[in-house]
């Protein structure tokens, strides 16, 4: 059997031990769902009671980023992290920046950027009342950054390039800079002054979805951006 | 009886893909499969967060299990990113998808 060939899935006796005893799991964990007790929870009536203190309507976004932004926050430096990782162990792009280029992919993207920058930016004013939000907001940019990556309209000497590592951190700068200078000026971690919550939950949210945005495009590329003049050099793939 | 609502069904289909994609962690060595099916245990645990969210159906759902679940598919997405780049690395660097306890 070849290394790089797919899995053999036939029923072998250990995998059909693993999935007898899946079946067990499966039938303890249902066991477990159904004994759960109506309402045992009561963080709701607290998380909707309290909607008209935390600066916005969407009660979703009220744990998000009022509630609960301390794991928000940690939730944006995962992103990073995971990015750091990557970068650590592939210091070269995977997904060429310089691939060819379609003229149907180009026009697209042509015809949906301007699109998408908008429907992003609706989405993410909307999650302060409704269904969205900066991490809905993000996906909506990062796709728009996987298009374009793919459509080679990214070419490493953009000025662009230079704004990535920027971009990359401004999300957890503006959450650091919010729920830190709330505590330098006297009151807790993320601690909103009450009257105008939702311009600070909104700034923090438009940094985070920026952040998002690209780093979920560099998770795609799945290594460093190369630099224009690195990229001169070595246009092939010679891992 | 079981009394069958629409949240307890979410709740007992999302223990199932959990099984399923435990099975598939566990019982196929290829690291591409074993990250798919990683992807699919977590998605029956958000199932049964969101289905735990909507309860019985009366009234605004629980808002705080629907945070708990986008961040946890945010952390999701991420792991699955580093976890893909780790998995390219094994195979750029001793050829093979898999890893060495797994080959047959």
């Amino acid at each position: 059997m070849s290394d790089n060939s797919y899995d053999d899935v036939r029923l072998t006796p250990a995998r059909r031990f693993v999935l007898a005893m899946m079946a067990l799991l499966v039938g303890g964990l249902a066991a477990a769902v159904l004994s759960i007790e109506e309402e045992v929870i009561e963080l709701r009536d607290l998380a909707l009671g309290n909607l008209e203190a935390s600066g916005v309507g969407n009660p979703v976004t009220a744990v998000l980023l009022n509630y609960r932004s301390y794991d928000t926050f940690l939730e944006v430096a995962v992103l990073l992290l995971a990015l750091i990782g990557i970068w650590a162990v592939a210091k070269k792009a995977r997904i060429p920046i310089k691939s060819p280029n379609t003229p149907v992919l180009i026009t697209f993207e042509r015809l949906f950027m301007p699109l998408m920058i908008v429907s992003g930016g609706y989405l993410l004013w909307l999650g302060a009342d409704r269904t969205g939000g900066a991490f809905q907001a993000g996906a909506v940019l990062g796709a728009l950054g996987v298009l374009w990556v793919a459509a080679s309209l990214w070419t490493p000497n953009d000025r662009l390039r230079r704004l990535t590592r920027p971009a990359l951190v401004v999300g957890m700068a503006a959450f650091l800079l919010v729920g830190g200078g709330m505590m330098l000026l006297g009151g807790d971690f993320f601690e909103y002054p009450r009257e105008d919550a939702k311009t600070w939950i909104l700034l923090i949210e438009t940094a985070a979805t920026i952040s998002i945005g690209i780093t979920l495009v560099m998770l795609f590329i799945g290594g460093i951006p190369p630099n224009a003049d690195q990229n001169k050099g070595e246009s092939g793939d010679h891992d | 009886m079981i009394d069958l609502d629409t949240g307890t069904f979410y709740m007992l289909v999302g223990t199932v893909l959990f099984g399923i994609g435990f099975y598939g962690l566990i019982a196929y060595p290829h690291l591409l499969r074993k990250i798919l099916a990683m992807n699919i245990m977590g998605i029956g645990v958000f199932m049964i967060f969101i289905a735990a969210a909507y309860g019985s159906g009366e009234g605004d759902p629980d808002p705080v299990p629907h945070a708990l679940v986008i961040t946890g598919i945010v952390v999701a997405v991420c792991a699955t990113g580093l976890a893909l780049s780790l998995a390219v690395q094994v195979q750029a660097l001793t050829g093979s998808p898999k890893l060495d306890a797994d080959k047959e």
